[in-house]
């Protein structure tokens, strides 16, 4: 099936989508095979892929301003599978954004190893975009220029960064704010850029760090059903990083709960509940409780190092 | 509107204070300058071509000497951000040689150039260098470390994210550096310019001196000032001006 197809499949589906309040169906879009003329990859939504990720026992030390060794991260091993929807979940301070920037490259690990694709990961790379719990959109450029950006430094045609940036914001809905600047737009407009910032590098996986915990919970409903729709039409690999565990339920394939220093794996959950899923859904809440339920002990230990830390100070 | 009738409403007071005190005669009109007389004195010297020429010949210096330092200094700031050794070697002599007046390079500037075009150049690119570099690497060195971030995350090489990330993101630091740059230059050239003797607003103040023309003195005062209005009003205001509206800073209060 080729782009313009495509195009007007989406243009199709969007009148309906603004009828429903975002609600509707999710459309699966194309096989796996391709025409090489075809401006864009298409995913086909993998379930059971290939190992993408694997993480064989990765520790993150650090050394505090009193130069007290610190763990955040204890041999975290994991392998996170070519279209998976992988959360995790942990109290603050666990070392959540830590694994992901090792992931990203940002950050080195004080041991083990990260492979993506069987390769070794060293340093940032296009194949692994980060998104930020504040964005990092760039405020001196547009939202259109900011989804650009990415593939402006891999030296792509300009005809092409137009087409991608243009299919991309689309994509999330924001076409006719393609000329605004960043503070024009509300906080999940601009996560809603910044996501679309990330998949126009479409990269193998797509790494979360708590992108909506700063917004009301309306927006952020209304993110998770974007989300979850981007998420089916891509067939992207998506770690999200999150500490509420019902919104870990309502948009994981797979929970990985995370302990309090050291942070080690505590335990993991198969969600295999059907999709679209609501933050309201009974089945949803309960398995956010059972979460909880392994999460509670680690919070209490985060939330009492604390209390530590302000009296020593 | 509001604005520009109270604007108006303050210099029509000032000028009729200062004629008022001009007509009492309490000082001989030697030493004080009438609004009148001031004025003469503009139209005469734009007349006789000796204020434009005058104009013309600073501004030419300040376009030159300005243009070096503002590429210079941006350079040096930009190594100095990049390279720790340099950061702790000329980053150190650069704030400490920032506390000489930018005056105190001329003698120096005479005795490598002369009298000459480039000894003037010299103060210039000195006195508005530094404030410039300073401000440039302060600026580089205060981005938000998420910009960075994102930048390699987005696969930003090194010199990719100093030209496409960091010089942006420090452009609100860098524009008041080059504003204040531009002030010190200007400062620096007509000072320049009243110690030794070639065309320039400079030399046409020293010259009202000589003449006792105490009229013209302040008419050429009243042109300086102008002058470092207009560049204000015409060039820095219009850029930050840009910049506020794309970041969306607006001016407190």
């Amino acid at each position: 099936m080729n782009f313009e197809n495509f195009s007007a499949h989406f243009r199709a589906f969007h009148g309906r989508l603004a009828g429903f309040g975002f609600q509707s169906p999710p459309i699966l879009i194309g096989g796996r095979g391709r025409a090489a003329s075809d401006p864009f990859r298409e995913h086909a939504p993998v379930r059971a892929g290939e190992i993408k990720i694997s993480l064989q026992g990765v520790s993150r030390n650090y050394a505090n301003e009193q130069g007290a060794h610190l763990v955040a991260l204890q041999d975290i091993s994991l392998d996170v599978r070519s279209g998976e929807f992988l959360c995790i979940v942990g109290p603050s301070g666990c070392g959540k954004s830590t694994l992901l920037h090792l992931i990203a490259g940002l950050d080195k690990p004080s041991g083990g190893e990260i492979l993506l694709n069987g390769r070794r990961v060293s340093s940032p790379g296009p194949d692994r975009i980060l998104i930020f719990q504040d964005h990092g959109l760039f405020p001196w450029l547009t939202v259109r220029q900011n989804v650009e950006f990415g593939l402006r430094m891999k030296g792509t045609s300009k005809q092409e960064l137009r087409e991608r940036a243009r299919h991309f914001l689309q994509l999330v809905q924001l076409s006719q704010f393609s000329d605004s600047y960043i503070h024009q737009l509300s906080g999940g407009m601009r996560q809603r850029v910044a996501l679309a910032r990330s998949l126009a590098m479409q990269p193998d996986v797509l790494l979360m760090d708590e992108p909506f915990a700063a917004l009301d919970a309306q927006t952020r409903d209304l993110l998770h059903d974007e989300l979850e729709r981007v998420w089916r039409e891509t067939g992207q690999t998506i770690i999200f990083v999150t500490h509420n565990v019902r919104e870990a339920a309502r948009l994981g394939d797979r929970i990985v709960v995370l302990s309090f220093r050291p942070g080690r794996i505590k335990s993991e959950f198969q969600v295999e509940l059907p999709r679209p899923r609501h933050m309201e859904d009974p089945r949803v809440v309960q398995v956010a409780g059972q979460v909880m339920d392994e999460l509670r002990g680690e919070i209490q230990k985060s939330i009492e190092s604390e209390f530590r830390h302000e009296e020593s100070a | 509107m509001k604005k520009a009738l109270s604007q108006f409403a303050f210099y029509a007071g000032l000028i009729l204070v200062w004629q008022g005190l001009a007509i009492a005669k309490i000082w001989p009109p030697y030493i004080f300058p009438t609004p009148l007389g001031v004025l003469e004195s503009l139209v005469t010297g734009f007349k006789d071509h000796t204020f434009w020429i005058g104009i013309a010949v600073s501004m030419k210096r300040m376009a030159i000497g300005y243009s070096i330092s503002a590429v210079l200094g941006i350079i040096l700031g930009l190594l100095l951000v990049v390279n720790k050794f340099l950061e702790e070697t000329v980053g150190r002599l650069v704030v400490s040689l920032q506390s000489l007046p930018s005056l105190c390079w001329l003698p120096l500037a005479i005795l490598w150039f002369g009298l000459s075009e480039n000894a003037i150049l010299f103060v210039v690119v000195m006195g508005s260098l530094l404030s410039i570099t300073i401000s440039t690497e302060t600026g580089l060195r205060n981005v938000p470390r998420i910009y960075s971030m994102a930048g390699r995350n987005l696969g930003a090489g090194r010199f990719q994210l100093y030209f496409h990330v960091l010089l942006p993101a420090s452009l609100p630091h860098l524009l008041t550096g080059l504003k204040q740059g531009w002030a010190f230059a200007w400062r620096s050239l007509i000072a320049g310019e009243m110690i030794f003797v070639t065309l320039g607003l400079g030399q046409l103040l020293m010259m009202g001196r000589d003449l006792d023309d105490i009229n013209e003195v302040v008419a050429v005062m009243v042109l300086i000032v102008a002058i470092g209005f207009v560049t204000d009003a015409l060039f820095f205001r219009i850029i930050e001006r840009s910049i506020q509206r794309k970041w969306g800073l607006l001016p407190a209060a």
